[in-house]
Formats: structure tokens, sequence, C-alpha cells
């Protein structure tokens, strides 16, 4: 195995991850937005639009072939949002999701 | 509130990523370490790329020894979702000053979703600093895992198995959230029915660029639609 050829992956996954994250800011940080432009309605409604991509990017994995791959974790995001919902407890809601799930996975679900 | 109270408030606000990031940092250095790159590369990766699902990624193109081209191309299909969350964060990261290099290296999903609808209400420069120990914390609780996972992650038992939930449960929350603060329900909706179609038509692993291109379609189709609607009812007034 090439040790320089393995730090020059890491070096290029470092590099295109980190301008990825700066790209937005490079391109539209200096410019002044105006109230009502395209820029400033995507970051308004973007936030709500990303976090169910990001749920469903989590639960990408599940399958239907067998209840194991797939009722753990909706059971589980169906109580974690029940709890958030109802309590208003953010880590509450992680800890007893998080617990039921491993409870779960290791010992019902196998 | 005084310096204390934000490194406080920040320090709780960062607990639900710890766990899930401790121990998925652990498992990320022992699939590293498997591949035969030991405690120094996996820190550099940690500290340098800091991006989860990547960075479990990289152990594979690390071990195919693929090209550098490939690489990139690799890097970039699975974290354009990072140009996401700078758009998102134009705003609220504008006047970061001297933290703002850090905050945006170290935007990663998890400290989006901790900071893309928190602390608006603090002043400037108490802001700054809790976003900045924010994302500071979870990089600790990420490099601290990767540490752990190199040097004694072998000798540890493995009723860990599930923990790695606490994530998904974050997003979970944090949706929750979103959806209670607002009454326009339809921007949520679309995130979540645009990435699903797109995992059904597309699969697992390239499902995420066209959601991505739909969500910002159907975005940018709900504004034209609305401000349609808008100038219709002005002009019937």
């Amino acid at each position: 195995m090439n040790k320089l050829h393995s730090a020059l992956i890491i070096a290029v996954v470092s590099l295109v991850t980190a301008a990825l994250r700066f790209a937005p800011f490079l391109l539209f940080g200096k410019r002044r937005r105006k109230d009502g432009g395209l820029i400033s309605w995507m970051s308004a409604v973007l936030p709500f639009a990303i976090m169910g991509m990001l749920v469903v990017f989590c639960l990408k994995d599940i399958s239907f072939t067998s209840a194991a791959d797939w009722m753990p974790q909706l059971i589980c995001c169906a109580l974690v949002a029940a709890l958030q919902y109802f309590w208003d407890n953010t880590l509450l809601s992680i800890i007893c999701g998080t617990a039921v799930y491993m409870l779960l996975v290791q010992l019902v679900f196998i | 509130m005084t310096r204390a109270q934000v490194v406080k408030k920040a320090f709780k606000t960062s607990l639900p990523v710890m766990a899930g990031y401790v121990v998925l940092a652990i498992g990320f250095s022992l699939l590293l370490g498997e591949k035969g790159f030991g405690f120094w590369w996996a820190l550099a990766m940690s500290v340098f790329i800091y991006a989860g699902s990547m960075q479990y990624l990289t152990t594979g193109l690390l071990a195919g020894s693929v090209s550098l081209v490939s690489a990139a191309v690799t890097t970039f299909m699975v974290n354009a979702r990072h140009l996401f969350y700078g758009v998102s964060m134009l705003e609220k990261y504008k006047d970061m000053g001297p933290f703002k290099p850090y905050i945006i290296f170290g935007l990663t999903d998890e400290t989006y979703s901790l900071l893309c609808s928190d602390a608006e209400d603090l002043p400037l420069a108490q802001r700054r600093l809790y976003y900045f120990l924010v994302s500071l914390f979870n990089q600790i609780y990420w490099v601290t895992g990767t540490v752990i996972g190199s040097v004694i992650g072998r000798f540890l038992p493995f009723a860990a198995t599930g923990i790695d939930f606490a994530l998904t449960a974050l997003f979970v929350t944090v949706f929750v959230q979103q959806w209670k603060q607002t009454d326009d329900h339809v921007p949520a909706l679309i995130g979540l029915g645009a990435t699903t179609l797109c995992l059904v038509l597309f699969g697992g692993n390239s499902f995420l660029i066209p959601a991505m291109l739909l969500i910002s379609a159907a975005l940018f189709a709900l504004k034209v639609i609305r401000s349609r609607k808008q100038q219709k009812e002005d002009a019937d007034e």
C-alpha cells in the first residue's frame, strides 16, 4: 500500500468536503440580498426541507424483507417524534428512543 | 448572559450529539484499523475531513487505493448536501468574525441540525461564541471517539449495538421541533416526500443529489406559486 497515495486521498476528501461547506458563503456571502429574492427564500425554507431529508437519509438502509429490518427504526422514530411533540424535551426524547432501540435490536429483533 | 453561561448553554445543546459521535467515531477507527490504518491516520481524518459518513466511505477508498479523481467525485456525491447547509446558514453565519472559518468548516449534519433554528435571540458577541463552541464541542466528541477507537476499541464490549440511533433520534427531534414552530408545513413535507421518492427511484447509494435537485425545484415552484397568488390577491383588492 502506497502511503503517499493514501495521504493524498485523505487530502482530496478533506478539500472537497471543505469546498462544499465553504462554497455557498464564497458564492453568495458578499452579495447584498434583497428581501423576497431567491436566496433569502431558500435560506428561510431550506432548514425545514433539510431536516425531512436527513430523517429519510438516516432510514435509507431499512428494507421490508423481514420485520427486523424496519420495525426497530420506525417504531423508535415514532416514539421519539411523539415524546418530542408532547414533552418538548430533546434529551429525554433521544435517550428514551435510543434506549428502546438498543433493547429492540439486541434482545427482540435479533 | 455571562461567558460561563454561554459555555454551559453550548455544552448542554451539544449533549445529544456526544453519545452518537463518540460511538460512531469508535466504529470508524475500528473499521479503518481493520484496513491497516492506525492511530495517526484515524486522527488526521477526524481532524481534517470531519464528516461522519464520508469517513466511513473513505476507509473503503483507502483500502481500494482508488484514483484521486474518483475520491473527489465520491466525496462530491456524498457530501453535496453540505451546499444546502451553507445556503441556509448564510444569514445566521454572516457576522461571525474570526470564528467564521471554523464554524463553516465544522458544519456537519449534526452541528447544522443543532444550530439551524437556535439562539437567534442572543446578542451577536454571545451568538458568535455559542455557535463556535457548539461546533467545537461536537468535533471534540468526534475526535475523542476516534482516539478511543484506535487505542482501546478492540477491547470494548459490543453491548453498544444500536446506540448510533441517537443521531437519527436527534434529526427526528429537530424535525418535530421545527414542525411545532411553524404553521407552514409544506417545506418540511417537500423534504420528506422528495427524498423518499428519490430513495425509492434511485436506491440507497445515489438518491441524495436527485433529492436535493427535486427539493430545490419544488421549493422554487412553491415560491413562484405563492408570489403569483399574492400578486393576484393584491390585484383583487
